[in-house]
């Protein structure tokens, strides 16, 4: 990675002309809870004073921008010939403004499963390629506990990374896109001071506290704890609504259905994003359900997280957002699912 | 200044521009184009299961499409969805595909429907095979139970079309009813070749059956098998392969020589959707063939 400083005004103006070229995305203040704390969502703005970059965490994650919730993957069009197939990538260049460590650790697993392995795929790809991504350091928001997954700082996977140092950002570019947007606007060489404060920003950011969970024994843990009673505990709770993988940054799921127009001209293949907490997520053709209730599908959720995908790609699919523990009506979070399972005494 | 938008067109990379060709999975390509393949004859085999003879219409993708037994493809009937179909063909006669399918539901239903002459859509070939190549050399048992003659059709072409390489070969095939009995006209003629004992049971006879009548298990009790060099492939409902694995490692046999094919819900075939996943496996990508061993060590595979 490269350093730049930039003027906090020239992040203004560096977005600014973004707006002016296409459509920009960015953590926007939508409305206030009862206690008066506000509620943030990924949203297009019209100008950088839209975007509130001190915002502590989103309900949703921005992985809409890469994955929608629903997608076309092809249409087909009928006549008296039969059928023909076509399919549309997206193509339209954007930017995202304010992703957290997080989110950006989000994306890079994303990339592991849907554009560097078996299959990588075009529709996912195209989207990425073409989305700018500049994310921002922030102190860890409430509940928290990317540190114990290592997610809470960024290497790579996105084109500008911005650290406050009070009167200018600190900024890593990671890509010649992004090396080109700093060209555009004023940004300097980084002095040893600037060094000095980006550290002491990191040494402050490290210090504060959050949950740990350790983490990276849990492959075993989850295979010693099978068929723990806990699961039944936890899993009794759930109402299987689908909420925690909607909101996770890195769950990707689907299921696909097909729809024909009212006149029969055409068809779509559909694309919707889809939970294992989902009571037919494993249900085949003759009614058999591999995993009828709900506890199997919570533990399964679990086990994709830390067991499944570690064994592939060697990190656990979550980067300790908290998203899924915030929206879950019934108060299944993971920092207590994972405490519970590392403290859980057999008979 | 010049800007840092620049359009990505991935149609126009240049592995997008080579034909699609599902066997090279780790490319980049168009993962949703299925070939559009007629449907050449349709063989009535029961009641509720068709035989499907489909032809890959472009003549360089049906020269390119190439599967091992075992493997399945993505069927796509417009309009309708998608669908996870074994190939019951042999290997070596891959330009006409043969799908048996049972009807069970929205997409099978209007395969059912369909007549000669119509186009479907193909992606594929997807999964793991039948270990067909280690095989040689060895005695082999090929089981199946129900539609589990639907994937194990394809390893006994294959067993056929290299009967040599092969020592003993032995099918056995049982069902509930004679009348669910696929590919019944078959039986003859690969009861005519040289060396092939195909034995077939039922649970519930009627009058006319004159064969055995039991389990499957019932027909394993009556072989003499040398479990050292013997591979077995074991198709059919979970119930059936873990009564059958069982009684084969009883009998000495090493349960990494037994395979057998899982069936789970499937929606992409690639390890994108996840839905097919067991424990931490994919079946579309790992499975759907896995040996005993792999089964049993799968955490909620059975
Ligand atoms: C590897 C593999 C090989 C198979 N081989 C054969 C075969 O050779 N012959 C045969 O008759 N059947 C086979 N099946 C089962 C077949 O895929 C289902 O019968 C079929 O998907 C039912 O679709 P439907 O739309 O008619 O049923 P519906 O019940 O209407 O299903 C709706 C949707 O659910 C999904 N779905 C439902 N059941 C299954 C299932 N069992 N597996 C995957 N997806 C499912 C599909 O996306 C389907 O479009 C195989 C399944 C797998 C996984
Ligand atoms: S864990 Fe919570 S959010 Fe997830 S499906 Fe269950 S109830 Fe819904
Ligand atoms: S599982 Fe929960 S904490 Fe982990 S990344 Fe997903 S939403 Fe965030
Ligand atoms: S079928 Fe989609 S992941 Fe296996």
């Amino acid at each position: 990675m490269l350093f730049r400083t930039l003027p906090k005004d020239g992040l203004r103006v560096l977005v600014e002309q973004m707006i002016g070229e296409v459509e920009v995305i960015g953590p926007t203040r939508v409305a206030d809870r009862a206690d008066g704390r506000p509620i943030h969502h990924f949203l297009p703005v019209a100008s950088f004073d839209d975007i509130d970059l001190g915002y502590e965490t989103t309900e949703y994650s921005a992985k809409t921008y890469f994955l929608p919730f629903v997608e076309s993957l092809s249409t087909f069009s009928f006549d008296a010939e039969g059928w023909r197939q076509e399919i549309r990538y997206e193509l339209e260049p954007r930017a995202i403004v304010g992703l957290h460590a997080c989110d950006v650790n989000g994306l890079l697993k994303l990339d592991k499963v849907l554009a560097r392995d078996h299959y990588p795929s075009p529709y996912y790809i195209a989207r990425r390629r073409n989305t700018f991504v500049v994310g921002i350091d922030h102190e860890p928001c409430d509940g928290g506990f990317c540190r114990s997954v290592h997610a809470d700082t960024v290497t790579r996977g996105c084109d500008l990374f911005l650290t406050d140092l009070g009167d200018r950002y600190f900024v890593a570019i990671g890509s010649d896109r992004g090396y080109s947007a700093m060209q555009r606007v004023g940004s300097s060489e980084v002095s040893e001071r600037d060094s000095d404060d980006y550290l002491e920003v990191r040494r402050h950011l490290a210090a504060i506290e959050q949950p740990a969970i350790p983490v990276h024994h849990l492959p075993n843990i989850l295979d010693l704890e099978f068929s723990s009673e806990l699961w039944a505990r936890w899993g009794g709770r759930c109402l299987s609504c689908g909420t925690c993988a909607m909101v996770c940054p890195t769950c990707y799921c689907y299921g696909v259905t097909e729809r024909v127009s009212m006149d029969f001209a055409r068809g779509r293949k559909l694309k919707r994003l889809y939970s294992c907490n989902l009571v037919d997520f494993a249900e085949v053709a003759g009614g058999h359900n591999f995993r009828p209730d709900r506890e199997t599908r919570l533990k399964y959720r679990y086990y994709h997280q830390h067991r499944g995908f570690v064994e592939e790609h060697d990190e656990p699919k979550c980067v300790g957002c908290n998203r899924c523990g915030r929206a879950c009506l019934s108060g299944i979070n993971p920092v207590e699912v994972i405490r519970d399972l590392q403290t859980e005494e057999r008979a | 200044m010049s800007t840092p938008f620049h359009v990505f067109d991935i149609a126009r990379t240049s592995e997008m521009l080579e034909p699609v060709d599902f066997n090279r999975r780790d490319r980049l390509t168009h993962v949703d184009r299925c070939f559009p393949a007629e449907i050449v004859n349709v063989i009535r085999l029961t009641g509720s299961e068709k035989l499907f003879q489909l032809r890959i219409v472009d003549r360089a993708e049906r020269e390119r499409f190439r599967f091992k037994a075992g493997q399945f493809v993505m069927v796509e009937v417009p309009g309708y969805g998608e669908i996870p179909i074994s190939i019951s063909s042999s290997p070596s006669k891959p330009d006409i595909l043969e799908l048996c399918i049972r009807r069970a539901g929205v997409v099978t239903g209007a395969l059912h429907r369909a007549r000669r002459g119509a186009t479907v859509g193909i992606r594929g070939p997807f999964g793991s095979h039948f270990p067909m190549a280690s095989m040689r050399g060895h005695s082999v048992l090929l089981i199946a139970g129900g539609l589990g003659l639907a994937p194990l059709r394809s390893a006994i072409y294959d067993t056929i079309d290299h009967r040599s390489e092969f020592a003993d070969v032995r099918i056995l095939y049982g069902t509930g009813d004679p009348g669910n009995l696929l590919f019944d006209y078959q039986y003859d003629e690969w009861r005519r070749i040289d060396d092939i004992d195909l034995q077939v049971i039922v649970e519930r006879p009627d009058d006319a059956w004159t064969g055995p009548v039991g389990m499957i298990t019932d027909l394993l009790d009556r072989i003499e098998l040398d479990p050292a060099r013997t591979f077995a492939i074991v198709c059919g409902p979970p119930v059936m392969f873990r009564f059958v694995c069982a009684r084969l490692s009883e009998a000495g046999m090493p349960m990494q020589r037994m395979l057998v094919s899982l069936e789970r819900r499937m929606h992409c075939g690639m390890g994108k959707c996840c839905r097919c996943n067991v424990g931490s496996t994919f079946t579309c990508l790992d499975g759907p063939v896995f040996d005993f061993w792999t089964v049993m060590n799968l955490k909620e595979a059975i």
